[in-house]
């Protein structure tokens, strides 16, 4: 199993580990999942996401290179500008779900998903042996990835960083120092709330996050991260998504730019969209979880739920779940099956929170 | 990890008290209630329920996930604990206390004999930690 150039510190804090797509990260520390989940809403929780996959794509033939190879338009990102996009593949599905960051002028980063780092690097690599003033490289394990996420994170990171963080929007990035330590911040984050994403050399995380914990950041695991995408309606790879989605059926259809890209021939011209990804709030008692069948009011299964769990905020049992379009509408009544029972629940609005 | 010697466990996690006549409370482990975290929601059997071994009688449920819960003996469903359906985190703070989950009326008190001591107990969880 790999690690991260934090995990001796995550074993030092406590944190029950687990092997996250091949590296020993942690699931969450002492206070537990809703504890670490709270802090985000209220202060400031810092995760270590340094199993991310990055890829760097430099040269000038590379913003034409990006809006060919991924479904939104890198034409309309700025140097030191980021935005969420999705990897097409040939077959009218996605290799996965990323974030793009224009560092310079010619110079770009994509952070992938760990699980899919072979899979998005050899797509990158292929589609650039076709193309000119183009090189990609994988640099996932040149950077730790921190998260520093909440309502809290902003004045908390302003006092350590040279940077001005009120002159930085969301989705901006930069390059600051942290007591003399270089590091690449960027206003993003999956949790829903404002934050900040920190990239360091692996020699100065340790460093990074203990200085991020002292001023009061709370240490948070995969536990929570989950919780608190879910809560923000964010689709994870591999649930929500995967390489048989047509990202025009989900709530992220914006995503996809009217554009030539790579494997648009698989891709029908306009979607059939039997079935839409939707988000779900148990009304009755029960919690939805992954791979429970969602049933309409005959009791026959229209689709199936991707995500669930109750809001350790509100209380809330909420999911994700694919489900036939006819009954996909905002506010439709549906039943989840929990254990046999069929219980009440409602297509919902996505996100289920909102800072 | 607490692990009182004043009653007996199974395998499984769950914890079932020493009988008082034929009635045995039921509930889960310390350990279990750590590895589990915050629990969120508990679904309990009805009252007069007849239940074997080893059978799959409750399920408790953290944020994360889902989890059986075993009657360690076999009998019939005396009485649940009504405080759960509002306060489940009592699970977690008070496994062998007011977290209990359910009294069982077993057929037969002496097949409490089977179920591991505190000892064999916390090898169990030594193994699985």
């Amino acid at each position: 199993m790999k690690t991260t150039p934090l995990t001796d510190v995550h074993e030092a804090l406590g944190a029950r580990m687990t092997d996250f797509a091949g590296t020993n990260m942690p699931l969450q520390y002492r206070g537990g999942i809703s504890h670490e989940h709270n802090a985000v809403r209220e202060n400031a929780g810092l995760f270590d996401v340094s199993h991310m996959a990055e890829i760097r794509v430099d040269g000038p033939g590379a913003r034409a290179f990006l809006r060919f190879a991924l479904l939104n338009d890198a034409k309309k990102l700025r140097a030191g500008r980021a935005h969420y996009t999705m990897i097409p593949n040939d077959q009218g599905g996605l290799i996965d779900d990323a974030y793009l960051y224009r560092l310079s002028d010619e110079s770009w980063l994509l952070v992938a998903n760990a699980a899919n780092r072979e899979a998005v690097g050899d797509r990158l690599a292929a589609l650039a042996r076709e193309a000119d003033g183009v090189r990609c490289t994988d640099v996932s394990d040149d950077w730790a990835l921190l998260a520093l996420q909440g309502p809290g994170a902003a004045v908390l990171l302003d006092r350590l960083v040279d940077a001005d963080l009120t002159a930085v929007r969301k989705n901006d990035t930069l390059p600051t120092e942290l007591a003399g330590t270089p590091l690449r911040l960027a206003r993003t984050g999956y949790t829903g709330e404002d934050g900040f994403e920190v990239f360091a050399r692996p020699a100065d995380a340790v460093g990074v996050w203990n200085a991020l914990c002292e001023a009061g950041a709370e240490p948070c695991g995969l536990g929570a991260r989950d919780t608190l995408r879910l809560e923000a309606g964010f689709p994870l790879f591999g649930h929500e998504l995967d390489p048989t989605t047509d990202p025009r059926c989900t709530p992220f259809s914006w995503v996809v730019k009217d554009k030539p890209f790579a494997g648009r021939d698989g891709w029908p011209d306009v979607p059939a969209c039997e079935r839409r990804l939707v988000g779900l709030r148990v009304t009755g008692r029960g919690i939805p979880r992954q791979g429970y069948r969602v049933l309409n009011e005959a009791g026959e299964a229209i689709g199936s739920v991707t995500s669930g769990t109750v809001s350790p905020l509100t209380r809330d049992a909420i999911g994700f779940a694919w489900i036939a379009t006819e009954r996909a509408e905002v506010g439709h009544e549906v039943a989840v099956e929990i254990r046999g029972q069929s219980v009440s629940a409602t297509v919902s609005d996505i996100p289920f929170y909102r800072p | 990890m607490h692990i009182p010697e004043d009653r007996k466990y199974a395998a499984s996690h769950e914890w079932a008290s020493q009988p008082q006549g034929d009635i045995v409370t039921v509930g889960i482990s310390d350990f279990a209630q750590d590895q589990l975290g915050d629990v969120v929601f508990v679904e309990l059997p009805e009252p007069g329920d007849r239940v074997a071994a080893k059978d799959a009688v409750a399920v408790v449920e953290s944020v994360k996930t889902a989890s059986d819960i075993y009657a360690p003996l076999a009998g019939e469903v005396h009485e649940v604990n009504p405080a759960l359906e509002a306060a489940p985190e009592a699970i977690n703070e008070d496994p062998y206390g007011a977290g209990w989950l359910f009294r069982l009326k077993v057929d037969d008190a002496s097949g409490l004999g089977e179920l591991l001591d505190a000892d064999a107990y916390r090898s169990v969880c030594e193994e699985e930690a």
